[in-house]
């Protein structure tokens, strides 16, 4: 428990994110023609986790790179056969072997001071949520209940090529039917899967869980901001794996209420009919 | 008597002709046998790497022009074809090509042994291989599922695809093909284990040998110790898919995520076991070519021991996405950031031989400094994976296909071909072309990183991984992949000249045709070496250089 308090009270994470969210105002959402970076982010955990691939991550890796391709070009250039004819013998450097140990030592604990309170704030739901979505993986196609709004149940196929165009929707990422969700709040996710294993991702919310076949896994999300967000099966499960996206549209709390409403009415389970005669 | 056939043994002239087949059925000679894993290496080798062909001209634009149930057949065949490159290439071109092949050759050489330990058991080691791989490939014939042929479910063979999702006996073929290469690969390792520990000449004490013996002696180690737990998961599957058990099967008290977890107590070691031979080449070559001895060659044997240990208590950074416990997580993340200090060592100690050497730039050392920088990216990115904080972004996308080709296929295979240009005057006899060797590692350098670079951007971006179709915004750095893939492509076909040429020209090469810089054993004999060497033990001259 010290560690999910450790990570909640650190502030070391907004400081970073202070530096280095300039993907805050962005017009497009999802992926973009020739990008080269994350995703624009869509939640607190997704820009945290772009604040420590930006700023942490990326770094550390073009630095150490970088050094080792100097490194290599200047002993290229300087002890290659012409210009030192005659080789040293050295073979041990007790300080420098040290060095090489000690400092890629303090370089993985500098990430690891980002990286696990940032672990825990992704993997643990917030003890108060707002809304619970119950994700099940199919063959070939996502299926979603909102078991606290008497069970309203969605089937998210991929729409056609054609569907799409008229849509004015991104073929590939849209499905014909959405999963709704309440802006600024928190959305419990379970899931689950009836045959083969999926994966539900949602790059914009840094979100992705395996769904597995009797087992249910949880994780969470809470989207700032308004609009719709896509993402895509994420673990092989047979042919039409790379057509069963997720789309979901993240709206305002009226906007919200009204949709549970509709659909209560319209998509009323064959229980409530039941009852209701 | 056995004088008489002692000096047989030292001639040329008891070496077999190259026609009799007997010589290669049933040969017990290390060096044969090594020759043709090597072989059976670059066979599988162009096999596989055709199927990345297939893979690069289907991702080449949005749609399914390829797999679009013509003569190709259709997306189905497709995970066939990425599940069949994966398998060949780790288990039928990589490994045979760095343990079997340069481990057969060299290692008994290298030690001052006359054979290996067990000159039978490395017969049927080998002989086991073109079986497994027919299987293997026999598999993508049968049926899959529905009216699919083949095994469709990326090589980590994960349930339920691989039982219920792929009810035909395509899986059953597939499996039984990775038990025998299992079996081939642990026989090999007991061979490797009792030369290396039993075999060395006088005064070759275990400190004293070239780190690639040290290479391959960690090497089959992991082997050994994690190939077992391999064919357990194989054969519950097998049992799951035929006899009615449910291991891994939710509606019989099983669970899928138990065969991840067993299938990566194997996988990561093996990855090791693909990286820790080519370790002990670029040790060989950046020594040889700098002439000076290696930088801290305590250190890098230590290295390597450390990163073999380590890789096995490392294996669930594979499954961070399949909701574990956030405090497993934490230790994963810890204890696989941990491996990034022995590679740190070892990068840095073979920049620090070249530091004051004397450095030529053979073809070997361009791909041995080639290595070296392309594994240090595939490295990074590694580091970046390991936090699963960052990984739950990028899992399963073309950032991780992006890191391991990087450490794999620009890693592993850099150091194949370093020591296939090291080692061809040896096995040969004959001197190669320079030059060619030259345009063929800048033609692979520029071409597998174009094709993998990119997969950073598109991985990051949001890409999936074992996609047979993507998204029109994903196409710009798809194509310059695919272009990538064709000017690697030319490359292979300036190797298969540069082998052709060697082999008609016939330059003699000499014992040792590097020089000063290479001082083991195996460059103390005739090129080739005579069909049986150091029938009396050799003189080893400790210089401390290797």
């Amino acid at each position: 428990m010290k560690l999910i308090d450790y990570a909640k009270n650190i502030g070391l994470l907004a400081t970073i994110a202070l530096m280095t969210n300039v993907n805050i105002v962005q017009a497009a959402e999802g992926p973009v023609d020739k990008g080269i970076t994350l995703q624009p982010a869509a939640s607190e955990v997704a820009h945290d986790i772009a604040s420590f691939h930006n700023a942490v991550l990326m770094p550390v890796m073009v630095g150490i790179s970088l050094l080792v391709l100097v490194l290599l070009i200047y002993v290229g250039i300087r002890f290659n056969e012409k210009a030192n004819p005659k080789p040293a013998t050295f073979t041990h450097n007790v300080p420098l072997e040290i060095a090489w140990t000690a400092v890629p030592v303090l370089i993985l604990i500098f990430i690891a001071i980002f990286s696990f309170p940032l672990l825990y704030k992704e993997d643990v739901t917030p003890a108060k949520y707002d809304v619970t979505v119950k994700v099940t993986g199919n063959q070939w196609y996502w299926s979603y209940e909102y078991p606290d709004a008497d069970g309203i149940s969605l089937t998210a196929n991929m729409l056609s090529e054609e569907e799409a165009k008229a849509q004015n929707k991104p073929f590939q990422f849209a499905t014909d039917a959405a999963l709704v969700v309440p802006v600024n709040k928190v959305v419990r996710v379970q899931i689950t899967a009836s045959d083969v294993i999926h994966s539900w991702a949602l790059p914009a919310f840094g979100v992705k869980i395996d769904a597995v076949p009797g087992t249910l896994n949880e994780t969470w999300f809470k989207a700032e901001r308004t609009g719709t967000f896509y993402g895509q099966c994420s673990e092989i499960c047979g042919i039409r794996h790379a057509f069963m996206p997720i789309e979901i549209k993240v709206v305002t709390d009226t906007e919200y209420a009204a949709w549970l409403a509709s659909h209560k009415t319209a998509d009323a389970s064959p229980v409530q009919l039941a009852q209701a005669q | 008597m056995a004088h008489a056939a002692h000096t047989d043994n030292d001639v040329h002239s008891d070496r077999p002709s190259i026609f009799n087949p007997w010589r290669w059925l049933n040969s017990t000679n290390h060096k044969d046998i090594g020759t043709m894993y090597l072989i059976f290496a670059i066979v599988a080798g162009l096999v596989g790497g055709g199927m990345s062909g297939l893979m690069r001209w289907e991702l080449m634009e949005p749609g399914i022009q390829v797999f679009n149930g013509g003569m190709w057949g259709d997306a189905h065949n497709y995970n066939v074809v990425i599940t069949m490159h994966g398998l060949i290439m780790i288990f039928f071109m990589v490994m045979p090509a760095l343990i079997g092949g340069f481990g057969n050759w060299f290692v008994p050489i290298m030690i001052g042994a006359p054979d290996m330990a067990f000159p039978r058991m490395n017969n049927i080691s080998f002989w086991l291989m073109p079986a497994s791989l027919a299987l293997g490939v026999l598999s993508t014939f049968v049926p899959g599922t529905g009216s699919g042929n083949g095994f469709g479910g990326s090589w980590v063979l994960y349930p339920p695809l691989s039982t219920s999702g792929h009810p035909g006996p395509a899986m059953d073929l597939l499996i039984l093909s990775l038990h025998i290469a299992g079996i081939s690969s642990i026989l090999g390792s007991i061979n490797f284990i009792t030369t290396i520990l039993n075999m060395r000449a006088p005064g070759m004490t275990m400190f004293k040998m070239p780190l690639f013996v040290w290479a391959i002696f960690y090497t089959v180690w992991l082997l050994v110790l994690s190939l077992p737990v391999l064919a357990g998961a194989l054969t519950m599957l097998l049992t799951d898919r035929n006899f009615g058990t449910g291991f891994f099967d939710p509606a019989q008290g099983g669970d899928p995520v138990m065969f991840q977890h067993l299938f990566w107590f194997f996988g990561h070691p093996e990855v090791y076991i693909l990286i820790l031979p080519g370790f002990g080449i670029v040790s060989q070559i950046i020594s040889t070519f700098s002439k000076k001895p290696v930088f801290g060659y305590l250190g890098m044997v230590f290295a390597m021991g450390m990163i073999g240990f380590v890789g096995f208590i490392v294996w669930a950074h594979h499954m961070f996405t399949v909701g574990m416990d956030v405090n497993l997580k934490a230790y994963f993340v810890a204890a696989t950031m941990v491996i990034a200090v022995p590679t740190g060592i070892k990068i840095f100690s073979w920049i620090a031989t070249m530091w004051g050497g004397s450095i030529r730039f053979s073809v070997p050392m361009m791909w041995a400094i080639g290595f070296i920088f392309v594994f240090t990216i595939g490295g990074v990115t590694g580091v970046a994976l390991a936090n699963s904080s960052f990984d739950v972004i990028v899992h399963d996308t073309y950032y991780v296909v992006a890191h391991f080709h990087y450490t794999m296929s620009l890693g592993a295979v850099f150091t194949i071909f370093a020591g296939f240009y090291y080692w061809l005057p040896k096995m040969s006899g004959y001197k190669y072309n320079s030059f060619l060797g030259t345009v063929h590692f800048w033609l692979t350098f520029i071409g597998v990183n174009t094709v993998f670079f990119p997969q950073h951007f598109l991985g990051l971006q949001g890409m999936p991984r074992r996609y047979v179709d993507y998204a029109e915004v994903f196409a710009y750095f798809n194509k310059i992949s695919t272009i990538g893939y064709v000017i690697t492509a030319v490359g292979v076909l300036v190797f298969l000249l540069m082998l052709l040429e060697c082999f008609i020209m016939k330059r003699k090469a000499g014992n040792n045709p590097w020089g000063d810089g290479a001082d083991t054993l195996e460059w103390t004999l005739s090129s080739p070496p005579p069909f049986h060497q150091f029938s009396e033990p050799p003189v080893f001259e400790d210089k401390g250089w290797h």
